[in-house]
C-alpha cells in the first residue's frame, strides 16, 4: 500500500467513523425530526448543511476544471454567477415566506397554496429531479475510491450506500444536517489547504483569490501562443446572449431546486431562515471564489509543462492520471511529441478529464501524502452530503406527499416515519444501481436539471408567494407550459436524443430562461380568466409576509384551517 | 399585531429594500460580468482584468454582501415594526 493510499484510508476511516457517531447521537423518532429537524437548528450550522447539501461531488471535483479546461475560462463563468446568484434570489424572495409557511416539502406549499394536480405535478419533478442528481454522486463516490484506494468501483458504491444508510435513515433531516455541518468542515479544509501551497507556490500569496491574478496575464499569453482564444477574453465561446440564458437558467434553477429549498423548513424561523441564507452563501463562497483560482493555477500548471514535451518525458502525476485513463494522449501526427495546436480536449493529441483538476492539484504542486488524502476524503464529503439530502427530499415526497396525503391520510406518526426510512431505503438501492451502471445520459440530463426546475418551479413559488390572485388552474398550465417547452426542447437538441439543430442559437442548458419567461406570462393572463383564490388562501398568502406570530399560519400549519375559516366567516371554497 | 396600515407599509418598505438589492444583484452578474465585461476589461485590479473579475469572483462577493445588508436590514425593520416574536413550533401535520 502507497503512502498515498494509507493516508487516504486514515482519512476515509476517521470520517466515515465521525459521521455515524453524529448520526447515532442525532437519531430521531418523530416525522418533524425525520423530515425538518424538528425546525430546530441554528443559523449558521444549517448554513454550512446547506452549503454542504448544495456542493456536490460536480463542485468539489469537476467545477474547477469545467472552468479551465472544457472552456477557455471566462466562459466557465456561467457557473459560478449561476450557482451562487441564485441564493440572492432565495434569500429575499423565497426562504423566508416558505418557512413562515411551515410544512415539510415543496409540493406541500404547491398543493396548500393552489391545487392537488399542481402538488402532483410538482412531486413528479422533484422525484426526478432528486433521482438523476444522486445517481451522479454515487458515481462519484466509486471513482474516489478507484482512484485513492484501489477499491473495485462497485464496491466503492457500496460502501458509500452503506453509510449513508447508516446515517440518513436512522438519524433523518436531524441526522443528516448535523452530519452535513460536519462533512463540509472536511471539504472546504480539504479544498483550501492545496489552493493556499499552489498559489504560495506560483504566485508567493497566500490567498488563491488574488494569487491567480499574477499568472492570468502570462496564462492569456500562453493560450494565445497555441492557438487557444486567450484565458480572459470573453464571448470566444459562448455569445453574450447565451451567456446571459445559461446564467439566469441557473440562478432561478437554483432557487427552484426542492432540495435546496427544503432546508429553509428546518430553520428556526422566520429570520433564522433569512440568517441561513446568507451563511449557505458565505461558506460557499469560500469554495466558488477558490475554484476559477485552482482551475486557472491548474491551467498554467499543465500548459508550461506538458505541450512539446516528448511521449513518455512527462511528469510523475501526469503519468499516473494517465495511468487511470483520466489524461489520453493521442499522437496523431506521429512525432513522438505532445502537440497543443488549437484545441486541447478529445479529438486532439491532449485530453484532460474536468475531474482530475482538483484532485491531481496536490500532486502536481508536489504536495505530502497526508493532503493527497484529505482531499479524498473531501470529495468523498462532498458527494455524500448531496446524496443524502436529496434521499430525504425523495422520502419525504413519498412518505408525507404521497402516503399520507394520498394513500393513508389516517396514519399514525410512526406509520409515517416507517414509510419514510423504507422509502428512504428503497431510493439508497436504486442510487447504488444507477451509480454502479451509470445511464449515459447522466451527466447531461444534470446539468439540464436546472433549466427545467428554472422553468417549473420559481415561478409558482414567486407569484405564489407575491401575488395574492395568481390561480390554481393559472400555476398548472404555467408550470406545464414552461416544463414543455423546455423539455421538448432539449430532447430536441441534445445528441443523445434527436439531436437537431439548436433553434436561434439557444443552447439546451439556456432554454430554461425561456422556459420560465413563458411560464410566468401564462400564470399572469390565465389569473385573469380563471376563478380567484379563496378569501382563506388570499388571506393566507397575506399572513406569511410578515414575520411574527399569526393565527391563521398556525392554524395552517396545524391543519386546522377549516375550523379557522368558520370561526372567522371567511370562504374557504378552494 | 400589526393593523393593517402597518402591514401595508412594512410590506412596502420590504419590497422597496428587495427591488434596490435586486437591481443590484442583476448589474454586477449580467451587467459586469456579461453586456459590459469587454469595457470593463482595459481596467485590472490585482492583475486581473475587471470584467473578468466580476465574472468570476466580484458577483459572488457582492451576492454575499446583498444577503448580509438584507437580513440586517430586516432585522431593523422588523425592530421598528415591534416585531420580536418569531414563531418557533409551526411544524405540525
Amino acid at each position: 500500500m502507497s503512502p498515498i493510499q494509507a493516508w487516504t484510508l486514515v482519512f476515509v476511516v476517521l470520517t466515515f467513523g465521525f459521521y455515524i457517531w453524529i448520526a447515532y447521537r442525532s437519531r430521531v423518532s418523530d416525522t418533524a425530526g425525520f423530515y425538518v429537524a424538528g425546525g430546530g437548528i441554528p443559523a449558521p450550522a444549517n448554513g454550512a448543511a446547506v452549503a454542504a447539501d448544495w456542493m456536490s461531488a460536480a463542485s468539489f471535483i469537476s467545477m474547477a476544471g469545467l472552468i479551465a479546461f472544457s472552456q477557455n475560462g471566462y466562459a466557465g463563468s456561467v457557473f459560478l454567477m449561476g450557482w451562487t446568484g441564485g441564493y440572492v434570489l432565495l434569500a429575499l424572495l423565497l426562504a423566508p415566506y416558505l418557512r413562515k409557511f411551515g410544512k415539510y416539502t415543496v409540493p406541500d406549499f404547491v398543493g396548500d397554496r393552489y391545487n392537488e394536480t399542481a402538488r402532483l405535478v410538482s412531486v413528479v419533478c422533484a422525484l426526478v429531479v432528486s433521482f438523476v442528481y444522486v445517481a451522479g454522486q454515487m458515481a462519484g463516490v466509486g471513482v474516489v475510491f478507484q482512484r485513492f484506494l484501489g477499491v473495485d468501483r462497485t464496491w466503492g458504491v457500496v460502501i458509500g450506500m452503506a453509510i449513508v444508510f447508516l446515517y440518513a435513515v436512522l438519524g433523518g433531516m436531524k441526522g443528516i444536517t448535523w452530519t452535513q455541518v460536519a462533512q463540509y468542515s472536511v471539504l472546504i479544509v480539504a479544498y483550501i489547504i492545496p489552493a493556499v501551497a499552489i498559489s504560495l507556490q506560483l504566485a508567493g500569496n497566500p490567498f488563491p483569490q488574488i494569487g491567480f491574478g499574477q499568472i492570468l496575464g502570462e496564462l492569456d499569453g500562453l493560450q494565445q501562443d497555441l492557438g487557444l482564444a486567450a484565458y480572459t477574453e470573453a464571448f470566444t465561446q459562448t455569445s453574450m446572449v447565451n451567456m446571459v440564458l445559461i446564467t439566469a437558467a441557473l440562478m432561478f434553477g437554483t432557487a427552484g431546486l426542492p432540495h435546496v429549498i427544503v432546508r429553509f423548513y428546518t430553520a428556526k424561523s422566520v429570520r433564522a431562515a433569512r440568517y441561513s441564507a446568507l451563511w449557505a452563501l458565505f461558506f460557499i463562497s469560500l469554495l466558488y471564489t477558490i475554484a476559477p483560482a485552482v482551475g486557472a493555477f491548474s491551467k498554467y500548471n499543465v500548459l508550461t509543462q506538458i505541450p512539446g514535451s516528448a511521449i513518455g518525458d512527462t511528469p510523475a502525476w501526469f503519468n499516473t492520471w494517465s495511468d487511470v485513463g483520466l489524461i489520453t494522449v493521442t499522437d496523431l501526427n506521429g512525432n513522438g511529441i505532445i502537440d497543443v495546436a488549437g484545441a486541447i480536449g478529445e479529438g486532439t493529441e491532449l485530453a484532460i478529464n474536468n475531474d482530475i483538476v482538483v484532485l491531481a492539484a496536490p500532486e502536481i504542486a508536489g504536495l505530502p501524502a497526508p493532503i493527497v488524502g484529505l482531499v479524498a476524503a473531501g470529495g468523498l464529503a462532498a458527494a455524500l452530503s448531496t446524496a443524502s439530502g436529496l434521499l430525504l427530499v425523495i422520502s419525504s415526497s413519498v412518505a408525507n406527499d404521497i402516503y399520507w396525503k394520498k394513500i393513508n391520510p389516517r396514519a399514525t406518526d410512526a406509520q409515517q416515519l416507517r414509510v419514510g426510512r423504507i422509502a428512504m431505503a428503497a431510493a439508497i438501492l436504486v442510487a447504488g444501481y444507477l451509480g454502479i451502471n451509470p445511464p449515459g445520459f447522466v451527466a447531461e440530463v444534470v446539468a439540464l436539471a436546472f433549466g427545467l426546475a428554472a422553468a417549473s418551479f420559481f415561478p409558482i413559488l414567486f407569484l405564489g408567494i407575491f401575488w395574492k390572485k395568481a390561480t390554481a388552474a393559472a400555476a398548472a398550465t404555467g408550470m406545464a407550459v414552461g416544463l414543455g417547452v423546455t423539455l421538448l426542447y432539449q430532447l430536441w437538441t441534445l445528441p443523445t436524443f434527436f439531436g437537431n439543430e439548436p433553434i436561434l442559437d439557444i443552447p439546451a442548458t439556456g432554454i430554461g430562461t425561456i422556459g420560465m419567461i413563458l411560464n410566468l406570462i401564462t400564470i399572469v393572463v390565465v389569473s385573469q380568466f380563471t376563478k380567484e383564490p379563496s378569501e382563506l388562501m388570499q388571506q393566507v398568502v397575506e399572513d406569511v409576509r410578515y414575520p411574527g406570530r399569526s393565527e391563521l399560519v398556525a392554524a395552517h400549519a396545524e391543519g386546522h384551517l377549516g375550523e379557522y375559516a368558520e370561526e372567522h366567516h371567511l370562504d374557504d371554497d378552494r | 399585531m400589526l393593523d393593517v396600515d402597518q402591514r401595508r407599509e412594512y410590506w412596502r418598505r420590504n419590497v422597496r429594500i428587495m427591488s434596490v438589492l435586486l437591481v443590484i444583484w442583476a448589474l454586477v452578474s449580467f451587467g459586469a460580468g456579461i453586456l459590459f465585461v469587454d469595457v470593463l476589461n482595459a481596467v485590472s485590479i490585482f492583475g486581473i482584468p475587471l470584467g473578468f473579475w466580476f465574472a468570476q469572483q466580484g458577483s459572488i462577493i457582492v451576492f454575499v454582501l446583498l444577503i448580509a445588508f438584507y437580513v440586517w436590514r430586516m432585522d431593523k425593520l422588523d425592530a421598528e415594526f415591534g416585531i420580536t416574536e418569531y414563531e418557533q413550533e409551526v411544524h405540525h401535520q
